[in-house]
């Protein structure tokens, strides 16, 4: 039998203290891509957050298994270099250090956890380069100082060049495809499809059913309320937009009172 | 002082006496003018040299310490306990960098201090593979072919006697404030450095090659002047953390450009800053000053300040010659219980004379880091031009960052411009980099390199690379 790359069981989290993850479970076998929707507020950027490891986010009961290993044992440089990459919802300016600077270092940060030598700086040039054009990355970007004053577009680009430059083997998307025009939007997801692969797996993260148009996920997770309150395969992602959340929430609400 | 150290010391002074006898190597504790006249014999000085330490002392008497203004604090320093005169020690040799205090050999590791260079720090007895004499020699050959004079100040008071006289004293007089005229009176150590007209001076200049360079003195002097045309790159200090048994120290460093000189003056400071509770890291109490005396003239400091428990400099350019320019970058970092006071002043005098000022203070743990700044345009200084920049980066919740800047403009067709900026290295941005791999040590490190690169930028090529490690280094422990 093959491992899950991730294998998330009865999952409870607080965030800064308050509960927001009430009981997640969620498989993901290699190669698989999950959506996972869900109205705001209902915890998908804490669960990213909590298979990120960030700090003020604990994990109070179940667990997360990642390759079969537990992974809330491991810091989040570990799960970094583990393969276990975040796309962030909102990317986080770092002024002084360049994009490209940047990006140098975690590549090989990451090389050298997985015993591959270090790229010097025209080697990783030459691997950045390569990487930009999937993007659709400008050189200039590359130079300026990380993210700061990024479009909101270039900073979500940014995001899936480092994903494409780290290799991951779990990629976690929180909502990449918001403040995209449409344009950028099919370049981020052109650049999303061509990662995809058997040994990569992803959660996509999303409030909208054209990102899953470009990027046509396995299976779609609806979160409320810090549950997942229905999965389905990629029709459900359809049906939302179509009727929104409150029928599932409504039944989740019903099926719980049930339970 | 209270009466009870008087006591002692009264009576030490009965028990030995203060001592003239030329033959002894060392004085009692204790500052007099007996104490000036003996230094000064020992060095063999001639009359002028002792008559302007003492006039220098007369005038300390009369002041007052000031440690009320600078936003730093420190117990009462008793000026009567320290002994102002020991011949340079031999220092402990070592046979193999086996006996070092492996807690130092870590640190040289780190910053990536060689072998040889390792032995040298420690005092190993050195090998045939590193004769440093014989580089200095070398390097002392190539300079005396260009005329220019590098030695120690007690050797050019005998060498360059006119020079000495001339300059001595013409940038910080004597009676400047209370740690210079400390210093006018009783300092045995520093360098010397004259560069004559229109040569560059080949080779950066660095106390490392200072033929009889001992130790670190506790009242260093330095006197740099570039006659009209040339140049030269001074460097001071080095990565290596220094040790030093003396804690207080009080430099003067005067620099004169002549006209179309220009002198560039870089530091890396890293002496002890004391324990996690601040307790025996050295006072550093330093007047740098420089003098752009001739026309279009350039005096540039560069200064990387990680050591000290307490850091009060301020190297500053009076810029007298029309066309002059005076710059002034500076990193200072405060870790522990590390307090930094330091800035510059730019005295604008001559017409359209043009300062720079990038200060970039960097908090952690528990330092405290204050920026103080004067820019004065004097009436004369027609069309003076002035740009500050002044970065604080924070390190945790428990630092603090501080900005004085001080504006005096007499002249209403001067230009000056102040920026300055606070910021914090969030939680965010260590959990971003983390997310990506980097520790959390070196994404500290990336954002202080960062932070600082307009000012490492400035420094030559190699010691840039090592400030940077030496940043690093210097942060360890006050992250997580
Ligand atoms: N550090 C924190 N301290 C307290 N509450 C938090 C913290 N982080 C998140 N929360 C709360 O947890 C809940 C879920 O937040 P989360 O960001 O996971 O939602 P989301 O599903 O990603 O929403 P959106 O679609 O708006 O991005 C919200 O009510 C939020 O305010
Ligand atoms: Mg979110």
């Amino acid at each position: 039998m093959t491992t899950p790359m991730l294998e998330i069981r009865g999952l409870h989290a607080t965030a800064g203290g308050t509960p927001i993850l009430k009981g997640i479970d969620l498989v993901l076998m290699p190669g698989e891509v999950h959506a996972v929707m869900g109205p705001n507020g209902s915890g998908k950027s804490t669960l990213a957050n909590v298979l990120a490891g960030k700090p003020g986010y604990e994990v109070t009961a179940g667990q997360v298994l990642f390759e079969g290993k537990d992974l809330t044992a491991m810091a989040p440089e570990e799960r970094a270099r583990a393969g276990v990459f975040l796309a962030f919802q909102y990317p986080v300016e770092i002024p002084g250090v360049s994009n490209l600077y940047f990006l140098k270092q975690a590549v090989n940060a990451v090389r050298q956890h997985r015993g591959i030598e270090e790229l010097d700086a025209m080697e990783f040039l030459q691997l950045a380069r390569q990487k930009m054009k999937l993007v659709e990355m400008s050189d200039k970007l590359m130079q300026r100082a990380l993210n700061e004053g990024f479009s909101g577009g270039e900073k979500k680009r940014n995001e899936i060049l480092q994903m494409a430059l780290l290799d991951p083997k779990l990629a976690v998307l929180d909502e990449t495809d918001s403040g995209l025009d449409i344009d950028a939007l099919r370049i981020v997801a052109g650049g999303v499809n061509a990662l995809r692969g058997p040994e990569r797996s992803m959660l996509v993260i999303t409030h909208y059913q054209r990102l899953l148009e470009h990027i046509v996920p396995d299976r779609v997770h609806v979160l409320s309320g810090g549950r997942i309150v229905k999965s389905g395969d990629k029709s459900l992602a359809l049906e939302l937009e179509d009727k929104g959340y409150g029928w599932i929430q409504q039944s989740a609400e019903g099926g719980a009172a049930r339970a | 002082m209270s009466n009870e150290t008087l006591e002692q010391l009264a009576n030490r002074d009965y028990e030995w006496g203060f001592t003239t006898d030329i033959e002894m190597d060392i004085v009692e504790p204790g500052l007099s003018e007996d104490v000036i006249r003996f230094i000064s014999a020992k060095k063999e000085e001639p009359a002028w040299m002792v008559e302007w330490r003492l006039e220098a002392y007369r005038r300390w008497q009369k002041m007052a310490e000031p440690h009320h203004w600078a936003k730093v604090s420190y117990p009462e320093i008793d000026y009567q306990a320290i002994r102002y005169y020991a011949a340079p020690k031999q220092k402990v040799k070592l046979d193999s960098l086996d006996e070092l205090d492996p807690e130092l050999r870590r640190t040289y590791e780190k910053l990536g201090i060689s072998l040889d260079e390792q032995k040298r720090l420690a005092g190993v007895a050195v090998d045939a593979v590193f004769d440093s004499v014989s580089v200095a020699t070398t390097f002392k050959k190539e300079l005396e072919k260009h005329g220019i004079i590098f030695c120690p100040f007690s050797e050019a008071v005998h060498k360059a006697p006119e020079l000495v006289q001339q300059y001595l004293g013409s940038v910080v007089p004597q009676g400047d404030n209370f740690f210079a005229a400390l210093n006018s009176a009783v300092f045995t150590d520093g360098s010397f450095v004259y560069i004559p007209p229109g040569v560059r001076c080949p080779m950066e200049l660095s106390t490392y090659f200072r033929i009889n360079a001992s130790e670190t003195g506790q009242f260093e002097r330095t006197l740099i002047i570039a006659d009209k045309g040339a140049y030269v790159s001074y460097l001071e200090g080095c990565t290596a953390p220094q040790r030093d048994e003396n804690q207080l120290h009080a430099a003067v460093v005067e620099l004169v450009a002549l006209d179309d000189a220009v002198i560039k003056y870089s530091t890396v400071q890293n002496w002890y800053p004391g324990d996690a509770d601040g307790k025996g890291g050295i006072y550093n109490f330093v007047t740098k000053r420089g003098k752009c005396a001739g026309r279009r003239s350039k005096i540039s400091w560069t200064q990387v300040e990680t050591g000290s428990a307490i850091t009060w400099k301020y190297p500053s350019c009076i810029l007298l010659g029309d066309d002059s320019v005076g710059e002034f970058y500076s990193v200072a970092l405060t870790s522990k219980r590390q307090q930094a006071d330091t800035g510059t002043k730019m005295i604008h005098i001559g017409k359209n004379t043009k300062s720079t000022i990038v200060s970039k203070g960097i908090s952690a743990a528990h330092g405290q880091n204050t920026y103080r700044g004067l820019v004065r345009i004097q009436k004369g200084a027609e069309g003076a031009r002035n740009h500050s920049q002044c970065d604080s980066l924070l390190i945790g919740d428990t630092c603090g960052a501080h900005t004085f800047p001080y504006l005096e403009v007499q002249n209403p067709t001067a230009k000056v411009e102040h920026e300055a900026t606070t910021s914090k290295i969030g939680e965010d941005q260590l959990f971003y980099c983390r997310q990506r791999g980097i520790s959390e040590e070196d994404a500290v490190n990336m954002i202080v390199n960062g932070f600082c690169k307009r000012v490492l930028k400035e420094l030559p090529m190699e010691f840039a690379v090592e400030a940077q490690k030496l940043l690093g280094v210097s942060l360890e422990g006050a992250v997580g």
